[in-house]
């Protein structure tokens, strides 16, 4: 069962998207984080979100995927919600003792969460999209320029990339352990939360432990294939800027044209 | 010259003993392996610590030439794990020198062709792979040695094909066997083109098919003209080899070829090693008067010598 874990969440899909560079992807999320920001009214978000839609459908990724990536902000969404409502000062359209909701209130609970959701969506496409290696590639790349100032980017991407690649490792040996200490008779299904936390105490040392020796070997085998950091390192994988990043990265330019013109034109007839 | 010599090398690590708090557990990195191993030297006292300078290698010498395949067997901590790392520099001997091809592994801006010529593998597979993708691991080396991408791609291919794994490239090494990722290892070794490999006990943790595949790709590189040091537990392997250096208490105690060091059953079981199985039985076959030649080592040998036997005797 822990084999078939996935790293992230990706989604394994041949289409348009995933075929783009991750710099690419990167560089679109950056701005589209921006964007996000600079909209200042529901048309804009109209169009972002038109745009958005138009990239989950060329991606092949079932929405029910990217929809579980609300799942986890959902508190937030609806506490940013509420305290919006109840917070802004305006025309009154309901009262109750000390709870007011107001015209005002209202508009800006709907935005503020609905910017929330398209950040969200948005900003897991990256990931749904793109496998975590050619994430590490991307960012190591991007970063590279910052090299010459000291940034050691090959050394964070290998970091990365390492860290991802010792998660199955890593819970294999925490399955390991577990069986083991239960074997002992370790208890770690009942009692109260903090019985229970405690229980964690003889899962978590032997991991560490391990986790140490397992670097230690790591470190050594690294050396032994001549690692000696990202100096005159050379990459197998080139990746290069295709056609099909040119074209997604003008149609993405004009949606966010479009969606910061709208605030010129928009606050009038709104807000 | 020698391809790879060992002259008269010692190796000592420091100890804390008992009624020490903690300290001199630094100079314990690495010797898991040989925490055990040879004499307890010196004893100096700093504070309430006692310190032992132990040896896991005791003025070792060794001469291996271009193309051999030698075994190193021993009991745990004889230290021949620790002679392994000797070679390629990863542990700088205390006393006495080790040079490849003519460079000394003291030269430390050698180090690195060094490594590439003198390539190793271990023996927990999943720690010694780097990346989440089978082929990006095997280019791990070539790229660290700052080849071209289009010749990376090409000895990745080469090295995958080598070890039968071509079809498994994009997978990521964790939905892998043990043996298919030591196979992966060994391609990640070869990838970096060396002329020699030192497997330190790279079937101990592989059930008995990934252990019979791994020798055969080992006896197939050694076949390539690659020198092979093996170092192993399994004496069915070690016979395999041209020679095989028996180590005890961080010293060479036997330099033979397996045939000369099995006629000699009861000085291979002072050494704390096992006879093959087949030695075994022709062993206990000779003890009840059964007329056998000695060093017999592989089955095929066995069934020609009953076959003699009955012979004679008609």
């Amino acid at each position: 069962m822990i084999r078939d874990i996935t790293l992230g969440q990706y989604f394994p899909a041949e289409s348009k998207v995933h075929e783009l560079d991750a710099r690419t992807k990167i560089i679109i999320t950056f701005l589209y984080i921006i964007e996000t920001f600079v909209v200042n009214n529901f048309l804009g978000f109209l169009v972002l979100a038109i745009g958005l839609a138009i990239v989950i459908g060329i991606s092949h990724v079932p929405p029910k995927f990217i929809f579980r990536g609300l799942k986890v902000i959902i508190v937030i969404i609806i506490f940013t919600f509420v305290l919006n409502m109840f917070m802004m000062d305006g025309r009154v359209l309901w009262h109750w003792k000390f709870l007011t909701i107001t015209y005002e209130g209202l508009y800006r609970a709907f935005f503020v969460a609905l910017r929330l959701i398209l950040l969200i969506i948005g900003t897991s496409m990256l990931t749904l999209s793109t496998k975590p290696i050619e994430l590490t590639d991307g960012f190591e790349k991007l970063l590279s320029p910052l090299s010459k100032v000291g940034v050691p980017s090959g050394e964070i991407a290998l970091m990365m990339s390492i860290a991802l690649r010792f998660i199955p490792t890593l819970m294999e040996e925490t399955d390991k352990i577990i069986k083991a200490q239960q074997a002992r008779g370790a208890d770690f299904e009942s009692g109260n939360i903090i019985k229970r936390a405690k229980s964690l105490i003889p899962i978590l040392i032997p991991l560490f432990i391990s986790s140490f020796r397992i670097a230690q070997d790591l470190a050594l085998a690294m050396e032994a294939r001549c690692y000696h950091g990202g100096k005159s390192r050379t990459r197998m994988n080139q990746i290069a800027f295709k056609k099909v990043d040119l074209i997604a990265a003008i149609i993405v330019l004009i949606f966010f044209t479009l969606a910061t013109m709208t605030r010129f034109i928009d606050i009038w007839h709104f807000a | 010259m020698a391809f790879i010599e060992i002259r008269d090398v010692t190796f000592e690590y420091k100890m804390a003993t008992e009624n020490s708090d903690g300290a001199g557990s630094k100079s314990n990195v690495g010797k898991s392996d040989t925490g055990k191993a040879g004499s307890a030297g010196n004893q100096g006292k700093t504070g309430n610590i006692t310190e032992v300078v132990g040896k896991a290698l005791d003025g070792v010498s060794l001469d291996i030439e271009k193309g051999e395949f030698i075994s190193i067997v021993g009991r745990n901590g004889s230290g021949k794990s620790t002679l392994a790392k000797t070679i390629n520099g990863i542990f700088m001997p205390s006393h006495g020198t080790v040079s490849v091809d003519g460079m000394l592994t003291s030269e430390r801006e050698k180090i690195f062709d060094i490594r590439s010529k003198v390539a190793m593998v271990f023996q927990n597979p999943d720690n010694q792979i780097v990346s989440s993708i089978v082929e990006d691991d095997i280019a791990f080396g070539p790229e660290n040695l700052g080849i071209p991408p289009v010749e990376i791609r090409k000895r990745v291919d080469l090295a995958l094909k080598a070890v039968d794994m071509y079809e498994h490239r994009t997978k990521a090494p964790h939905t892998l066997s043990g043996g298919q990722k030591q196979r992966i290892a060994i391609a990640g070794a070869i990838a970096m083109m060396p002329e020699c490999i030192v497997f330190d006990e790279p079937t101990a943790m592989l059930d008995p098919m990934g252990r019979t595949k791994v020798l055969e790709i080992i006896k197939n590189l050694n076949s390539k003209g690659i020198t092979v040091i093996l170092i192993t537990h399994f004496m069915e392997e070690a016979t395999q080899a041209d020679r095989i250096v028996v180590m005890d208490r961080g010293k060479i105690c036997k330099d033979l070829t397996p045939k000369e060091l099995f006629s000699d059953s009861a000085s291979v079981i002072a050494s704390g090693l096992e006879l093959p199985i087949v030695a075994q039985l022709a062993r206990r076959l000779r003890e009840r008067g059964i007329d056998l030649e000695q060093g017999i080592l592989t089955s095929d040998e066995f069934a020609k010598s009953i076959i003699s036997l009955s012979t004679r005797r008609d």
